[in-house]
């Protein structure tokens, strides 16, 4: 009887506010949450695809929610050269080649002698 | 421009048509033009805690299939000018709300008050998805109890994810309503705090309306607990939460009618 009392005086608040912290954290990501988060996947994805190839697998968007704001983590993985499609690493190489054009070079050289 | 609320909980029994009749109740006292309408079709009851149950001669559906005008089915009520009632359908099909004839409905509503408040129905169906589905604040209705919390969470997700705000990329404001709160039980830890609740939910809190007598009172009255009691403390509760809804910062505490010095003392510093 005694022991019951005890058990009872702690009171059963912090282990239903364990139980629903522990649980919820679980069913965000498995069901409610999850749409917005697909949604988002999916035209985060198209929007890139537009200019870069990308593999549909090497994008990961989280939703992540705390007490005052929640963080949306998005994390593209992009390869360096696909032939076929424009990636970054040929976007790059026209960027380099575009400042060794002549004009570019005079407008450095201008610089330079300024300086 | 007018404002449409969604009062909803996932969870039935939790306190939504309580808190939508006080609410409207206490926005339309507040001056404002107010329609309180009930989405629960085949379990409608909004009228009854109303008291305008043996007023309703048309319904939600009739004017959503066209067979009665809005102002056919707008219930005024007796007791407030700016506050009317629409009604659910007890005996239609369900399935005759459809997402167009409810888009038309609020945006005619919209027209004509200040506040559009939608008394969704329970659970996480179709009927509570079209409640929802053209708010631009939310009323999550908690009871400090892990069943409804659960749910609670739930219907965050659904809000999130299934309403016209979400699907545009904008934000549905979020507001926590704690009901059937028992301070005492939550300080002897029987019950879940504010803090917990608030933690585990993360949404702003809009109110705290303490569990209390005045509450059954009410309804057994047919009477907006906010007009049935108005010094009682769920009704002041109500009112400062419907203040808060209009956009005044109100000092939150949990209003107490318990008449005990610890009480008195607790709600005269809180307040």
């Amino acid at each position: 009887m005694n022991l019951i009392n005890l058990f009872r005086k702690k009171g059963s608040a912090p282990v239903a506010r364990d139980r629903l912290q522990i649980l919820l954290a679980h069913e965000r990501t498995s069901t409610g949450r999850s749409d917005l988060v697909d949604r988002l996947r999916e035209e985060i994805l198209e929007v890139i695809k537009k200019h870069v190839a990308v593999d549909s697998d090497k994008v990961r968007v989280k939703m992540e929610r705390g007490e005052a704001v929640s963080t949306l983590d998005i994390d593209i993985e992009i390869p360096t050269a696909i032939s076929g499609k424009p990636d970054l690493a040929t976007a790059a190489a026209k960027l380099a080649e575009m400042a060794r054009t002549p004009e570019k070079a005079k407008a450095t050289d201008k610089k330079s002698a300024a300086a | 421009m007018a404002k449409v609320l969604v009062v909803t909980s996932g969870k039935g029994g939790v306190g939504k048509t309580t808190s939508t009749a006080a609410l409207g109740a206490a926005l339309a006292q507040r001056k404002q033009k107010v329609v309180v309408v009930d989405f629960d079709v085949g379990l409608r009851n909004l009228d009854l805690i109303m008291g305008a149950e043996r007023r309703v001669v048309y319904d939600l559906i009739d004017v959503v299939q066209g067979e009665a005008k809005l102002a056919q089915a707008l219930i005024r009520d007796k007791r407030l000018d700016n506050l009317s009632l629409l009604p659910a359908s007890q005996t239609k099909d369900k399935d005759a709300l459809t997402a167009d004839g409810v888009a038309k409905v609020v945006g005619e509503l919209r027209e004509q008050f200040d506040w559009v408040i939608c008394d969704s129905p329970a659970g996480i169906e179709r009927g509570a998805t079209l409640a929802m589905r053209h708010a631009d604040v939310a009323v999550i209705v908690t009871n400090p109890e892990v069943s409804s919390v659960r749910d609670s969470d739930r219907i965050i997700g659904l809000l999130d994810s299934k309403t016209e705000k979400a699907e545009k990329g904008e934000r549905i404001e979020k507001k926590l309503l704690l009901t059937r709160y028992d301070p005492a039980r939550a300080a002897r830890a029987e019950m879940l705090k504010i803090e917990d609740v608030l933690e585990i939910l993360s949404i702003p809190l809009l109110g705290v309306i303490p569990e209390s007598q005045e509450v059954l009172r009410a309804s057994n009255l047919g009477t907006p607990v906010t007009l049935a009691s108005p010094q009682s403390a769920p009704a002041r509760a109500y009112a400062e939460a419907a203040r808060r809804l209009g956009g005044e910062t109100v000092t939150m505490s949990v209003i107490s009618d318990k008449k005990s010095l610890f009480g008195r003392f607790f709600s005269r510093r809180a307040a």
